[in-house]
């Protein structure tokens, strides 16, 4: 039967408790934000002993839908202060699920000095201590454990970043090729750091599995769904062609593709970044241009990106990645973009956060605009062995804007802003403004409908219509991160009319209960209000619902766009 | 009228990423897309000047028009 796993940091132990009713619907995103709204007060220090770290399994992990392996990781966040959750793909989510550990809390600070490792199996997990991996890179801490318990581990890890605690660093999680994707956002990294949880290993042998409650009903609708996905021109071949990066392309056609630290919409180097341009380059190394971040999915949006020599430099290179350090960095070169993933797969760190922090870094002077190999190398000689000016650099956007006085930082509630000019498409800039993640672009992906055609049209330089769209596609998007889904189910579900309810029909079918549309609608307007509340308690108001200041005094070329949503507009938001 | 035609993602294939073409006065974007031997099936994104716009939009002399495909990312 389900379980929760609790471990306790302070007294090393673990214990197993049953699911309370109350969070037997929940799953994945719905869940970790509900356990740390009831369980970590609001004010505490994120990295002390009151903070939890609490990963889920989505209701849909572990069965035989598409596209359903992901993770979800909950916390409150170093770096914006906020409730956080932040899923992957990989290989641990549906090991998990087969274990029946519908979620993991983590609670407690060690008080010696020593690192650790969890195990989990079907009999619980255990606490060991840890020395030998610590400060080891990821790579190297997944082939370590690999060669101890065995090739078939799952593994969740830390690098040197979250071992030090930068706000930056995240939690990697092997995928299927033993390689790594990440639980990027909000530092969660430094949670686990903080808690001396150097890895997490998974041993899935004996797991009861997960049970379906009408199986035929199941294998209808689980064909249904996949064939929604294959047949969406998106998911079914765009993403697989071309990876997430062929929206380089589009955004700077549209001048939303934010450059030189947000002070232009388009980039002079965008082909030789773009999707197109990294497909043949793959293509003509002998590398794999799609491929998934795990078992059962079958948009393989991922790739496997090759160096001159045919030998492996990184995977999962995504467009938020490439464009940051590419037009925000005012680099054109993808062979070092790729060194740097790779590189920042290794360090444990977002990728994304990086990324807008060294705009940020070039504006401050740090180092000159698109100096590549000065880039490579702060990552690797500052960051990642932890220098002072390492440890401001892991910081991430704001603690480098503060550190050396500049004024053109791109954040919300001190996340970085991704890869799309919130002036010239302004529904994801309403997205950033009121996530309760901070700058996040998952979150409500506006950019479907804004650039994409996708759901429809709204024009993404006027105002009208973005605040209804956001809405919609937050209350829509915390629904679906609840079923351990991978959001780019959402293209088709969009525009498909089967799909959505061919989810439906599988929770249902999985559970058997008789959700309907409306139901997974209030599950989404639940979770984020049980979320806003969390930043409330936590001392966030409308206030923090805003851009940085420049983006309401500057333009941006070509289409000289400006933040201009007075700050009632904004908060028309919360109104549901 | 003399326009400048840019082509993305699979639409490159066997055709070009860039061209200078002209057409005559009142072209629009539909008639181009039909000379590149394109459907309105496959078409996912249009933009005239960086701007989104529909197939029955008018072009102009100095335009410069981008089609995409169906594609998504994240």
């Amino acid at each position: 039967m389900d379980k929760i796993l609790r471990v306790n940091m302070t007294e090393l132990s673990s214990k197993i408790e049953t699911v309370p009713t109350a969070w037997a619907g929940l799953g994945g995103r719905g869940l970790t934000s509900t356990i740390v709204a009831a369980e970590v007060p609001a004010t505490c220090h994120p990295l002390g002993e009151n903070n939890k770290l609490v990963f889920a399994p989505g209701l849909l992990t572990g069965t035989a839908a598409a596209n359903s392996g992901r993770l979800s990781a909950g916390a409150k966040s170093p770096l914006t202060g906020t409730i956080k959750e932040s899923n992957a793909g990989g290989t641990a989510a549906q090991m998990l699920a087969r274990l029946g550990v519908k979620a993991l809390i983590i609670e407690g600070l060690p008080k010696a000095d020593k690192w650790y490792s969890l195990h989990v199996t079907k009999d619980g997990v255990t606490v060991q201590e840890e020395s030998e991996l610590v400060g080891k890179g990821n790579f190297a801490v997944i082939e370590a454990i690999e060669a101890r318990l065995g090739k078939k581990t799952g593994i969740l890890t830390i690098g040197v970043a979250g071992e030090l605690k930068m706000t930056a660093a995240n939690i990697s999680v092997k995928d299927p090729d033993s390689k790594i994707r990440s639980h990027g956002r909000g530092g969660l990294g430094a949670v686990m750091g903080s808690k001396k949880i150097k890895f997490i290993s998974i041993d899935d042998a004996g797991a009861p599995g997960v049970k379906i409650a009408d199986p035929e009903k199941f294998k209808v609708a689980a064909r249904t769904f996949a064939k929604a996905l294959l047949d969406h021109p998106v998911s079914g071949e765009g993403l697989p062609t071309y990876g997430t990066n062929v929206l380089v392309n589009i955004l700077n056609e549209a001048g939303g593709l934010p450059t030189r630290n947000f002070t232009v919409g388009q980039f002079k180097g965008a082909d030789k970044i773009s999707g197109e341009t990294m497909h043949d380059t793959i293509v003509a190394r002998g590398g794999k241009p799609k491929h998934g971040c795990h078992a059962g999915c079958i948009i393989q949006c991922s790739q496997v990106y090759p160096d001159k020599e045919g030998k492996y430099v990184t995977s999962g290179f995504e467009y938020e990645t490439i464009w940051g350090l590419g037009a925000d960095c005012c680099i054109d070169n993808l062979d070092d973009i790729a060194q740097a993933d790779s590189l920042m797969d290794d360090i444990g760190i977002d990728s994304i956060e990086t990324a807008v922090m060294f705009g940020v870094a070039m504006e401050a002077g740090i180092l000159p605009w698109g100096d590549s190999k000065e880039l490579l190398r702060l990552l690797s000689e500052e960051i990642g062995k932890g220098t002072p000016l390492g440890r401001i650099l892991g910081g991430g956007a704001v603690s480098v804007g503060r550190a050396y006085g500049v004024t053109r930082v791109p954040v919300v509630k001190g996340q970085g802003i991704p890869a799309y000019d919130p002036r010239s498409v302004k529904g994801i800039g309403i997205t950033y403004a009121t996530s309760t993640m901070g700058a996040d672009h998952t979150s409500g992906y506006t950019i479907a409908t804004n650039i994409l055609n996708v759901g429809g049209y709204v024009d993404p330089l006027k105002k009208d219509g973005q605040v209804e769209l956001s809405r919609n596609l937050q209350i829509a998007t915390a629904a679906v991160d609840s079923t351990g889904m991978c959001i780019f189910v959402a293209f088709p579900a969009l525009d498909i009319p089967e799909c959505l309810p061919a989810l439906i029909d599988m929770l249902n079918a999985r559970f058997g209960i008789a959700l309907t549309g409306d139901d997974v609608t209030n599950l989404g307007k639940h979770i984020l209000k049980t979320e806003r509340q969390f930043n409330i308690e936590a001392g966030f108001n409308k206030s923090h619902d805003r851009l940085p200041e420049f983006f309401n005094t500057e333009t941006v070329a070509p289409h000289n766009a400006i933040w201009d949503f007075t700050d009632a507009e904004i908060d028309e938001f919360w109104n549901f | 009228m003399n326009i400048v035609v840019k082509l993305f993602a699979t639409f490159r294939n066997g055709r070009f990423k860039v061209a200078g073409q002209e057409h005559p006065a009142g072209t629009d974007c539909r008639k181009v897309m039909v000379s590149l031997g394109l459907t309105e099936e496959e078409i996912g994104v249009v933009m005239i000047n960086g701007r989104h716009a529909t197939l029955d939009q008018l072009l102009h002399e100095g335009d410069t028009l981008s089609l995409f495909p169906l594609v998504g990312g994240g």
